[in-house]
């Protein structure tokens, strides 16, 4: 993949690999939290990022941002290659590189006040001309919390009013890339919407490029302007956000997008919904070939040896998988003609 | 906090409060002897009765009670600056640093029976010599003027295996708190490992350590009366509980008010801060409240 101007994060076949175990009894095992993920994300887009619980969004958001070392592949930002930057350069690439997390509660040291925890980036950068508390006052006015509020403790917020916090630190440092990690999954479906609206303002007005990990299909669909789907470390397919919740190609997207209920009773209780069987295999031993066949309802022989490539099967519209290629887009069409594996284009 | 939270402040209120106006509480001198009045009993002059010198046991108790909080405070101190900071490295750093540190050093202290190092220390040890040998001879005698004579061999003995409590209770919390998000999100933010260690994990991770100390404290009082009785401690005429206990030894069948005030006073003492110590406990790990 050459180097594009459009690009702002540029990851090239980045791996997570942890070992655990491996004592005078037993052998150490390799967890592959993400298995090489080759992944553009384009300036001034949200990139949505889905998947189950334990399919490695999370690690691959933290190892952009080396909160997690990752252990092979590259990750490009501005020509410079992240994941092999010396600790010093590192951190003085962290002003451009910010992150919200999940959980506001936990996100927030308890024992600082508001103005210290947004103040503290401002410090360690050295950026506020003027006082610091002027600069903390003005980023809590951005997110919507009053700036008398600055005394006072993370506890006497709440879930919403914490991850506008979250949200302020973030933007203390006037980044340009945002790993918003399921920043809307731990509040109530009110402050979610106004913490979704927050974060589009933001975008707009600061031209921001986020990578928004959620399982909150419906929030992904309504932030993102393309989407990738992951699975045991692996991204399965990849297209705007449109494309793929109107024509999802892998039968793992498929099952996820409907498992999203639809808030019509009528057509709720009649229509079809897949679902997939067992839970996900653990990444210690993840699956050889595909590692979705385990659960595929189209998988064949060969999805068991062959390791599916991440292919251009329609404009914009990418999709790992051996049974469709560009000629032949629907795999159930394919697995009712009896095609097995497809060459890819 | 429960009831006996409140008892055991109360008698340690006690005990701080005699050990600082003691000068003002204690009725008579305390190591002036009165050999025609040796082993009174207890009368309105002699509260408590005199010892084996004819010496008040009263005066006694009260500055012994100076001795008994100089000598634990400063272990406690001194011990839990040690091991926090001992402690926050190797959980801190991980790696090989923490499986040096805990794997190795903390286990061969804990492996020590406490009280016998203390007595093999505080027997053998030139606390001058030793001193002397880090930081010249002048130095060691300024430093050793500061303390009472017999306080630093004590503080030495006792910090050298009392540290290592602490670092292991300060490992665990760090281990745990530096996985929290707050921390990841200082990291994100470009904040250096110092800063990370000394404002982010350290302040969230010493509460379970209040309790440590507390219980620290009644432990130290009674291991500065175990080495004083075995007259290695506090030398006399300072009146050290443990010491009066051992000048008591020989005469209590006789004359049990000499060994029974000093012996009460350690035992309310250790009590008291056993009670704080609990109390606390119960009350930061709300978990553990069972009413």
């Amino acid at each position: 993949m050459e180097t594009n101007d459009n690009n702002l994060i540029s990851l090239q076949d980045l791996q997570v690999h942890y070992r655990i175990g491996g004592g005078i009894f037993s052998e150490a095992k390799t967890v592959k939290a993400v298995d090489g993920v080759t992944l553009d994300i384009r300036k001034g887009e949200t990139l949505g990022l889905v998947g189950e619980s334990g399919c490695g969004k999370s690690t691959l958001g933290k190892a952009i941002l080396r909160l997690t070392e990752p252990t092979g592949g590259k990750a490009f930002y501005n020509g410079k290659d992240l994941a092999h930057l010396p600790k010093s350069a590192m951190r003085e690439q962290r002003k451009d590189l910010q992150m919200i997390f999940q959980d506001p509660y936990a996100s927030l040291n308890p024992r600082m006040t508001v103005g210290q925890i947004i103040g503290e980036p401002i410090r360690t950068f050295g950026l506020a001309n003027g006082g610091i508390d002027a600069r903390v006052q003005e980023l809590m006015e951005t997110v919507g919390l009053s700036r008398r509020f600055i005394k006072r403790y993370p506890h006497e917020f709440s879930g919403g009013q914490r991850q506008r916090i979250g949200i302020a630190r973030a933007l203390a440092v006037d980044p340009r890339f945002i790993v918003a990690d399921e920043p809307i999954s731990a509040l109530d479906v009110s402050i979610q919407a106004q913490i979704m609206n927050l974060l589009e303002r933001l975008q707009a007005e600061k031209d921001l490029t986020y990578l928004f990990i959620s399982h909150d299909l419906r929030a992904v669909r309504h932030l993102s302007d393309r989407v990738a789907v992951m699975y045991l470390g692996k991204i399965v397919e990849l297209a705007p956000g449109k494309d793929i919740y109107a024509e999802p190609l892998m039968p793992y997207t498929k099952a996820l997008i409907s498992a999203v209920p639809v808030p019509d009773p009528e057509i709720e209780a009649t229509r079809e919904r897949i679902i997939l069987k067992g839970d996900v295999p653990s990444p210690i031993n993840p699956p050889a070939g595909c590692r979705f066949h385990t659960r595929c309802a189209y998988a064949i022989d060969a999805c068991r040896t062959t390791v599916p490539q991440l292919a251009e099967i329609k404009p914009q519209h990418f999709a790992a998988c051996i049974r469709i290629n560009a000629d032949n887009p629907n795999i159930h069409a394919n697995h009712e003609a009896g095609l097995g594996a497809l060459q890819q284009k | 906090m429960n009831r006996l939270f409140y008892i055991g402040a109360s008698i340690a209120a006690v005990v701080i409060l005699m050990a600082t106006f003691a000068p003002l509480i204690a009725t008579h001198d305390v190591t002036v002897q009165d050999l025609a009045n040796r082993f009174a009993s207890p009368s309105a002059d002699h509260w408590f009765g005199t010892d084996s010198l004819g010496r008040d046991v009263f005066s006694r108790v009260v500055y012994g009670a100076r001795v008994s909080l100089q000598v634990s405070i400063s272990v406690v101190a001194f011990s839990a600056v040690v091991g926090i900071l001992i402690g926050s490295v190797a959980g801190f750093y991980g790696g090989w640093v923490d499986r040096f540190l805990s794997g190795y050093v903390f286990n061969v202290f804990l492996a020590f029976p406490g009280l016998l190092l203390a007595i093999a220390l505080a027997a053998f040890i030139d606390e001058r010599k030793v001193l002397a040998y880090v930081i010249g001879e002048g130095g060691a005698d300024a430093i050793l003027g500061l303390f009472s004579p017999g306080l630093f061999k004590m503080l030495l003995a006792l910090c050298a295996i009392g540290w290592v409590g602490y670092a292991r209770v300060m490992r665990g919390q760090v281990l745990k708190v530096r996985e929290y998000d707050f921390v990841q999100a200082a990291k994100a933010l470009g904040a250096s490992n110092m800063r990370i260690l000394f404002t982010h994990i350290m302040p969230n991770s010493i509460q379970p350590l209040i309790v440590q100390a507390s219980l620290g404290m009644a432990g130290t009082v009674l291991s500065e009366a175990s080495l004083s009785f075995l007259g290695l401690g506090i030398p006399p005429p300072a009146p050290s509980w443990g010491t009066m206990i051992e000048e008591a030894r020989n005469y209590f069948a006789n004359y049990p008010h000499t060994l029974f005030f000093p012996g009460a006073a350690i035992a309310l003492t250790v009590l008291a801060f056993n009670f704080i110590g609990d109390g606390l406990r119960e009350y930061l790990d709300p978990k553990q409240r069972t009413r």
